[in-house]
């Protein structure tokens, strides 16, 4: 005779653990290493969850238990609206060869209306879902990634020629919050390779040419101008604004030595770019994680052997590419995917387009971030580089 | 030994554009030498009076730093790359 759904439900529940949700509080207070289970269903999942759940619907419950739930030995609580499609998934994870596996009883509803721990995910809207779809389907961003590129905030020094590109794809990334510092204007020059600005924007300062571009590409963005130059008056001020990332796309060494003091003083990673005629380098300090630009360059070249771009001429492309990859390393930094640039400076040759990667180590003499530090506090940046 | 001594943009306006010479030396020190020898006047754009690598300039061989190596006396084999890495600043 076919069974009835009582008649499974009865079955099912005679063969799992049940625990209560005021015993599961109690324990997750304790601290108990428990992995919870959400089996409920996507759309249940987005009104909230019991912080730290692993979110594995239970139509998926067999085909993704494998990769979600690696460790068969390990305590597993699983939970759903209210106890029965947990106590069924709880069912299941036994027969496939979990061994610890109970079933909160009721479920979610009642958890939630008796005040214990709840975490709500970011709520996407529609048009976001939308936008960043390219995003949502790489396991490696996915939701959570892209929530924590639209909280996350990366500050750009210049919006010039690496800036520029930067900040276009950090704010197509749907990065929540840019800080742009530059106090230029600008000028008909610099549209051979600046692409977030335009015609119709010459004579005007740099950072609002940037956020009026950016307010066109992309709304989920909130823009930080700062129409002024860095430098050790305003430094504190502007870097002690919640940065996750800074993104360095300055055009002269005074300034790089300072952001690089300054970024370790603060413990701030940051993105270095740079760019000579048809040469590029990037790398990426992040403080006392190896080496920071001091250990890399102790001393800048005499102002003779370094011209600017102003002075040397810089083909209009190469900050594309440069910049670009600073913004690349922003976004795998905020995401904490992959390999960061961390004890390593890329080089790329445009004329025989070729990329090298070269090892860089920290330096235990560095005057800042080495065993004894003798430099604690700004100095005279423009002496500093100007007494070579 | 026969290493390939890579010169950066700017200074290759000392060696006739060439971005790569490919010269004989035991030591990175005896590379550059040999590049002084074929091209004078680049060895002072990477080494100081006293014969030390300028702290604006990172010499590698293949992929390391030879600050982290035997500097200039680090021994190089057949084939070996020397890289010149001088710090550039430009952005805009």
């Amino acid at each position: 005779m076919a069974k009835t759904y009582a008649d499974l439900l009865q079955e099912v529940k005679g063969q799992i653990k049940q625990v209560t949700l005021e015993d599961l509080n109690d324990r997750i207070k304790g601290g108990e290493s428990i992995t919870l289970v959400d089996v409920r269903e996507k759309d249940e999942w987005r009104q909230g969850y019991i912080p730290n759940s692993v979110h594995l619907p239970r139509g998926f419950l067999e085909m993704q238990a494998g990769s979600k739930l690696p460790d068969k030995n390990a305590k597993l609580v699983v939970y759903c609206a209210g106890g029965v499609r947990s106590a069924f998934a709880a069912k299941v994870l036994q027969d496939m060869g979990y061994t610890d596996v109970e079933s909160a009883n009721p479920g979610y509803g009642q958890w939630k209306d008796k005040g214990f721990p709840i975490e709500a995910p970011f709520a996407f809207t529609d048009e976001q879902l939308d936008r960043y779809s390219r995003h949502l389907l790489l396991p490696e961003v996915g939701e959570k990634g892209q929530q924590k590129l639209l909280q996350a905030r990366v500050l750009l020094l210049g919006a010039g020629g690496l800036g520029a590109p930067s900040a276009l794809y950090l704010a197509a990334a749907g990065v929540g919050t840019l800080g742009i510092i530059d106090g230029d204007h600008v000028d008909a020059s610099n549209l051979q390779r600046q692409v977030i600005h335009g015609m119709d924007r010459v004579g005007t300062p740099k950072v609002e040419s940037a956020a009026k571009t950016i307010a066109n590409l992309n709304p989920d963005v909130k823009i930080i101008p700062f129409n002024e130059r860095l430098d050790s008056s305003n430094v504190d001020r502007i870097f002690d604004m919640g940065w996750d990332v800074i993104v360095d796309g300055l055009d002269n060494f005074p300034t790089r030595y300072l952001v690089n003091d300054a970024s370790i003083w603060k413990n701030i990673p940051v993105v270095h770019g740079s760019i000579f005629r048809f040469d590029g380098q990037v790398t990426t300090f992040i403080p006392h994680q190896g080496p920071c630009y001091r250990c890399l360059y102790p001393e800048p070249p005499p102002a003779h052997l370094a011209p600017s771009c102003a002075e040397a001429g810089v083909l209009g492309v190469l900050p594309g590419v440069i910049g670009v990859l600073q913004a690349t390393e922003a976004v795998k930094i905020i995401l904490g995917q992959g390999k960061p640039l961390n004890g390593r400076l890329l080089q790329y040759d445009s004329l025989d387009m070729a990329f090298r990667t070269f090892k860089l180590r920290h330096d235990k003499s560095c005057p800042v971030c080495g065993d004894k530090p003798t430099i604690t506090e700004y100095i005279d940046y423009e002496g500093f580089c100007a007494n070579v | 030994m026969a290493v390939t001594l890579r010169i950066p943009t700017p200074l290759r306006t000392l060696t006739g554009g060439a971005d790569e010479i490919k010269l004989e030396g035991a030591t990175v020190g005896a590379a550059i030498d040999a590049l002084e020898a074929a091209h004078p006047g680049i060895r002072e754009r990477v080494l100081s009076g006293e014969g030390k690598v300028l702290r604006f300039v990172n010499i590698f061989l293949n992929d390391d730093d030879i600050r982290f190596l035997d500097g200039l006396e680090s021994p190089v084999k057949d084939g070996d790359a020397i890289s010149i890495v001088p710090a550039i600043a430009g952005g805009r």
